[in-house]
């Protein structure tokens, strides 16, 4: 059995780069897929738990475990369905649309370090490139909601793509506040520099930065409290109205994925991503528990996952105008002070500045 | 090789995007070519390793500029019978234009001479662990620091005077105050009457 894995290890080293880089992506791919898929689940079980409902609980794997089948006879259902494409719709980009919302979502993986050995490219401008990915998701959403030639698709796609550009300012500032933290946009070394247990980590000198980064995450993806664009109680659906069947779970597919991604971002940016927090202290620290993994940040991805659907569950929808208060005149301002409270601590070497990468 | 491939693939989309910009009927085609041509000429950098630029170009133009100028050109009711009107009458002026850029252009090239312009060996390469932008916020922050600085106030002054501009206050408008609706409290609004119990008759 040993010499068996060894075998294929070595088998694996042999191959092309590109052919490694390719299985890599897929593997990335479908896992986040899958992810996706169980996560509708659990947020329809939490949602229900919260309201005093049991969730879905019809559809078995195996004949155990209720429920736990229903997203896959979600996606036979969809998958069955007939797309129809609106008359004086725009054909070529009403189809384009659904795909350009989920290449964002997906190509962002790559930068994401998972494991210390675990990330498919170590680009040295890792932020800059998510920052980039994150700002061509609304293409989707415009373009959804242009093409389908519909007064609703049209007022959501209008109201969701001003709330993105707007967040998206107070999102790059955070960003710039973890970069003066880190002296990398490399994510792999943003990890790396928050080593030494759970009061190393960014959040605790950084702590407004994650508060506005996880609300300005929460509002880029168009989640309750921020879900104006697909508001049902004012505009049915928002920019996704005309869509069915498959095209429809595209969509669908994109905004969890989006989710799961800037879980994943919080978690590596803020919390140390594979850093276990227990590492460096006494007794555990040393166990297999101090350990970095990636089931450090699987287990933090998957609280950050589940705060989305308590705030789904719990919030109510905000007003537009008020969303746009947020972000411009709270969110915004906040960061920039912060920067400035970055400034003054980056002089005076306190917090992340004392340690020896800094000079 | 690879990288040569890549690049007349690159380009080759670059320049069909930028003749859809100018060649297409409806507006928001023009806008996405000129998304297309912006995501091309992207790659192209990131093929000469400068993937800082490359990536702001993304950033800024695709993320945030054209997203704006699509929303603008698709809420617009434009009239194109009405654009097109003094097409054929200033053609002539365009034609001009375009015969001057290009003899500019050949004549900046016949000038230094095409064999001091030697593309086939690329330029040095950069070590692994170089970082572009580490580079360029060096210099930008110790050497060119006084005009990075005007820039940025030059910046602040447009945005300051765009927004000056279309500010308006209408007398008279019945606009919701969100401040005050967010710092009102139940107390304010909600009085808790206590009153005795009815007597069962």
């Amino acid at each position: 059995m040993h010499t068996q894995i060894n075998h294929l290890l070595a088998l694996w080293g042999q191959l092309p780069e590109l052919l490694r880089t390719l299985i890599w992506i897929l593997i990335i791919t479908i896992g986040v897929i899958l992810c996706v898929a169980f996560l509708t689940l659990w947020e329809r079980k939490v949602i229900g738990w919260m309201q005093l409902r049991r969730g879905p609980n019809r559809v078995r794997i195996l004949g155990m475990m209720p429920g736990l089948g229903q997203p896959f006879a979600d996606v036979f259902k969809l998958l069955s369905k007939e797309v129809i494409v609106p008359s004086g719709s725009n054909k070529f980009l009403f189809g384009l649309a659904p795909a350009l919302a989920l290449i964002p979502a997906l190509a962002a993986w790559a930068v994401i370090p998972l494991s210390p050995a675990l990330v498919v490219s170590k680009a040295n401008a890792g932020l800059l490139y998510l920052l980039a990915l994150s700002s061509m998701g609304v293409y989707g959403i415009i373009l959804a909601g242009w093409a389908a030639n519909s007064k609703y698709a049209f007022l959501g796609a209008m109201r969701s793509a001003a709330q993105m550009v707007a967040y998206e300012i107070a999102m790059g500032f955070a960003l710039v506040g973890v970069l003066m933290a880190s002296g990398s946009m490399n994510l792999g070394a943003i990890v790396r520099h928050q080593e030494g247990g759970l009061f190393a980590w960014n959040w605790l000198w950084l702590f407004p930065m994650l508060v506005v980064y996880f609300i300005s995450g929460v509002a880029e993806t168009n989640r309750a409290p921020f879900d104006v664009a697909e508001g049902e109680s004012e505009i049915v659906a928002g920019f996704h109205v005309e869509y069915s069947g498959i095209a429809f779970a595209l969509f669908f597919l994109a905004e969890y994925a989006n989710m799961i991604l800037i879980s994943a971002l919080t978690a590596v940016l803020f919390f140390g991503g594979w850093l276990s927090p227990v590492a460096g202290y006494p007794l555990i620290g040393h166990t297999f528990l101090g350990d970095p993994s990636f089931f450090w940040l699987g287990l933090k991805i998957f609280v950050f996952l589940f705060l989305f659907l308590w705030f789904r569950a719990t919030f109510p929808r905000y007003r537009y105008d008020q969303i746009m208060r947020l972000g411009w005149k709270a969110l915004i301002p906040v960061t920039l002070v912060w920067i400035g409270v970055e400034m003054v601590m980056a002089v005076v070497h306190i917090g992340p500045w004392a340690r020896p990468w800094f000079h | 090789m690879l990288a040569l491939i890549l690049f007349y693939v690159f380009a080759t989309f670059l320049v069909a995007g930028a003749l859809g910009v100018i060649t297409a009927r409806n507006p928001v085609y023009s806008a996405l070519f000129l998304v297309f041509s912006f995501i091309n000429s992207a790659a192209i950098w990131l093929l000469m390793e400068a993937e800082f630029l490359a990536i702001v170009l993304v950033l800024v133009y695709v993320g945030a500029v054209m997203v704006l100028f699509l929303f603008v050109v698709m809420m617009l009711d434009i009239n194109l019978a009405e654009l097109r009107r003094g097409f054929t009458r200033f053609a002539w002026l365009g034609w001009l234009t375009a015969l001057a850029v290009i003899a500019e252009v050949i004549g900046v090239v016949w000038r230094h001479g095409l064999g001091s312009l030697d593309v086939s060996g690329g330029f040095a390469g950069e070590p692994a662990h170089y970082s572009n932008t580490l580079a360029l916020g060096k210099v930008l922050y110790t050497r060119y620091v006084y005009p990075f600085e005007l820039a940025a106030v030059l910046l602040v002054v447009a945005l300051v005077a765009a927004i000056a501009l279309t500010l308006r206050h209408r007398p008279g408008l019945k606009s919701q105050d969100v401040s005050r609706q967010v710092a009102v409290r139940a107390g304010d609004r909600l009085r808790i009457v206590k009153g005795p119990a009815e007597k069962r008759s």
